[in-house]
């Protein structure tokens, strides 16, 4: 805990994901290299299947026996790959916990909500049945449970997707993680429950000095709830930077792809959302050069050829790409 | 915030624990099942202490009586009291369900839900060896057990026990590995559970209900299976009545006397009925998504 204020807590370098699928050995990280200091945010975007879940489940130690991880993976100085289950054990759910995105099926049917958001704290703080669930219950009422106190003895069915949201952020938030990684935790939410989600949890990581990692495929809830935002693409982060300076000017062609193609308020009737043309690739078989060549209006011979570097255009801010001086001419982003 | 200042003072005492008698016996399936089968363990209770006639006592002289004021279900092919035989009956159909059912239940759930958690070679291992025992019949290994221990109740009940593993492994395995996929699975790893604890207090839980449902079904099987066995020399040696030797006893006389084959069938049919609708309560019950439509 007694680390500097400038050592990062998580530190991931180089990290590299191999996993076993039906189609065979697909490289679903390549990489991939983040730091995140006490208190700060960072953004995950991208579309389905580009890695984001991937690396939020290697953090966590989550991926399945036949995954092969590479590169580095440093929680307060102390390397995570190579960790016997037992230890990891240890971790998750303690000082590094994680959200998912679909709160009807995150929750086990047969317990009732107070055990489940008690039992870390049992398991990790070795308190008292009595104690937990005093404290299960101060933390359900902080996630905003309504009735916190009589409805600690309800099962999961009783509740609605909002509030069962707020339960598995109470279970994640227990045992006072320092890194809490929400993996889409509004994405099978109301609009309007939304909002109060991320407000919750934005509170929440600011009340507590935590890390957050936010996965998300929305924009939206990237722009208003991180300092940082990376943008991945085939398993490679293809932009990154602070928030503000990624949307002001965004670089990299897929990430102007992914703004252009938001819905907008006060179209004309009738007018086609604007589409990425293309799919994202197999994972099993990805191309040599940059992945993302096959679906680029900017592509050239040399985007074929071998994977692009990361340039940094600016404070920071570093695309993976070869063009960016025609991509950021265009100027896509929301200037401030 | 008010919720937080009271907290204290909230009964830890649960809610639902106390329920449930109050639920189960409003529960149409649960009550009727477990009377039938209060009746089944109350007949093998009574033919401890008592039974109209013995059941050993032979009279050729007034074989194959209907019933009548002093034989109430009438006799056998032998002259024996048939209320008596059945009576006696019921601590044999007792025993071999609940034993056999027993084996089965324990080694079938624990290998079933170790091949779930473990995966990998563990998991090829228990199937194979339970594809391999599932490949000799009951009525096989029943002989080659008899071979070495010599026939018997138990030998019989075990080698039932025996043949219901692998049926409860795959119905284990089957239903856990479902578990292992679901997300609160992922979630509780996620918040630092390990194998052991994960199987425990999520897997096992949420495939009770199919476990008690099967485990009805595979104890109508031990008792048909015991029967079989008996016919064949193999179970519950002559003297010692059974229902299911009772059963093969009528076969060869079914157009004479057909009540002789009524009669056990009726009480293996109240004995396997109870039980399946003690389970489904018992489902019910144990379910609280289902339990509060009640």
């Amino acid at each position: 805990m007694a680390t500097s204020s400038n050592a990062p807590l998580i530190e991931v370098q180089n990290l590299g994901v191999r996993l076993n699928t039906s189609r065979g050995p697909a490289q679903a990280v390549r990489g991939v290299s983040l730091a995140l200091k006490r208190g700060e945010t960072l953004g995950l975007v991208g579309e389905s299947g580009c890695g984001k879940s991937v690396t939020a489940l290697a953090l966590m130690g989550l991926l399945p026996d036949s995954a092969v991880l590479t590169g580095s993976i440093k929680l307060d100085g102390r390397e995570l790959i190579g960790l016997t289950d037992g230890e990891y054990c240890k971790l998750r759910g303690n000082r590094i916990s994680m959200i998912f995105q679909e709160p009807m099926t995150a929750l086990n049917p047969m317990h009732t909500i107070g055990r489940q958001v008690a039992e870390p704290l049992r398991r990790h703080t070795g308190c008292s049945a009595a104690d937990a669930r005093r404290e299960a219950i101060a933390l359900l009422d902080r996630v905003g449970l309504p009735d916190a106190a009589k409805r600690v003895d309800a099962y999961p069915h009783q509740f609605s997707g909002g509030q069962r949201q707020r339960v598995t952020i109470a279970m994640a938030l227990a045992c006072q993680p320092d890194v809490l990684i929400a993996d889409e935790p509004t994405t099978a939410l109301d609009v309007t429950i939304q909002g109060q989600i991320l407000d919750l949890i934005a509170d929440l990581v600011e009340e507590r000095g935590m890390s957050m990692i936010l996965i998300s495929h929305d924009l939206g809830v990237i722009a208003e709830n991180v300092q940082r935002m990376m943008v991945m693409y085939g398993g490679t982060v293809v932009e990154n930077g602070e928030t503000d300076k990624v949307f002001s000017r965004m670089g990299h062609p897929y990430t102007q792809g992914l703004f252009r193609a938001r819905p907008k308020l006060g179209a004309r009737k009738g007018t086609r959302l604007k589409t990425i043309a293309g799919t994202v690739p197999e994972l099993a078989d990805l191309p040599s050069g940059c992945t993302f060549a096959d679906r680029c209006p900017l592509v050239e011979d040399r985007c074929r050829a071998a994977p692009p570097p990361v340039i940094d255009v600016g404070g920071g801010h570093g695309v993976r790409c070869v063009r960016t001086d025609v991509s950021m001419a265009a100027a896509v982003g929301a200037p401030a | 915030m008010t919720a937080s200042a009271d907290a204290p003072t909230v009964a830890t005492a649960r809610k639902p624990a106390t329920g449930f008698w109050r639920r189960a016996l409003r529960h149409r399936s649960f009550v009727l099942g477990g009377l039938l089968s209060l009746l089944v363990i109350g007949a093998a209770l009574l033919s401890l202490v008592w039974t109209p006639w013995s059941p050993y006592d032979i009279d050729v002289a007034s074989k194959l009586k209907p019933p009548t004021a002093a034989h109430w279900l009438g006799t056998d092919v032998l002259g024996r009291d048939i209320a008596s035989l059945l009576l006696v009956g019921a601590r044999s159909t007792i025993a071999v369900g609940i034993i056999a059912v027993g084996i089965g239940l324990t080694f079938g759930v624990c290998l079933g839900l170790l091949a779930a958690a473990r995966k990998g070679w563990t998991e090829e291992l228990i199937m194979r060896m339970s594809d391999f025992t599932f490949a000799f019949p009951a009525v096989l290994s029943a002989i080659m057990l008899a071979a070495v221990a010599g026939p018997g109740m138990l030998t019989s009940i075990t080698a039932i026990g025996i043949f219901q593993i692998p049926t409860f492994v795959r119905v284990t395995r089957g239903s856990a590995s479902a578990i292992w996929a679901r997300e609160f699975v992922l979630a509780a790893r996620a918040s630092g559970k390990g194998t052991f604890l994960i199987t425990i207090e999520h897997v096992l839980p949420n495939i009770l209900s199919i476990l008690i449902v099967q485990a009805t079904i595979q104890f109508a099987l031990a008792i048909l299976a015991e029967a079989g066995l008996s016919y064949l020399g193999l179970g519950t040696q002559p003297p010692q009545p059974s229902w299911g030797r009772m059963l093969n006893d009528a076969q060869t006389l079914l157009f004479q006397s057909p009540m002789l084959a009524v009669y056990p069938g009726a009480a293996i049919a109240v004995a396997v009925l109870g039980l399946n609708l003690l389970g489904d309560g018992l489902r019910d019950l144990l379910d609280p998504r289902l339990a509060r439509e009640r």
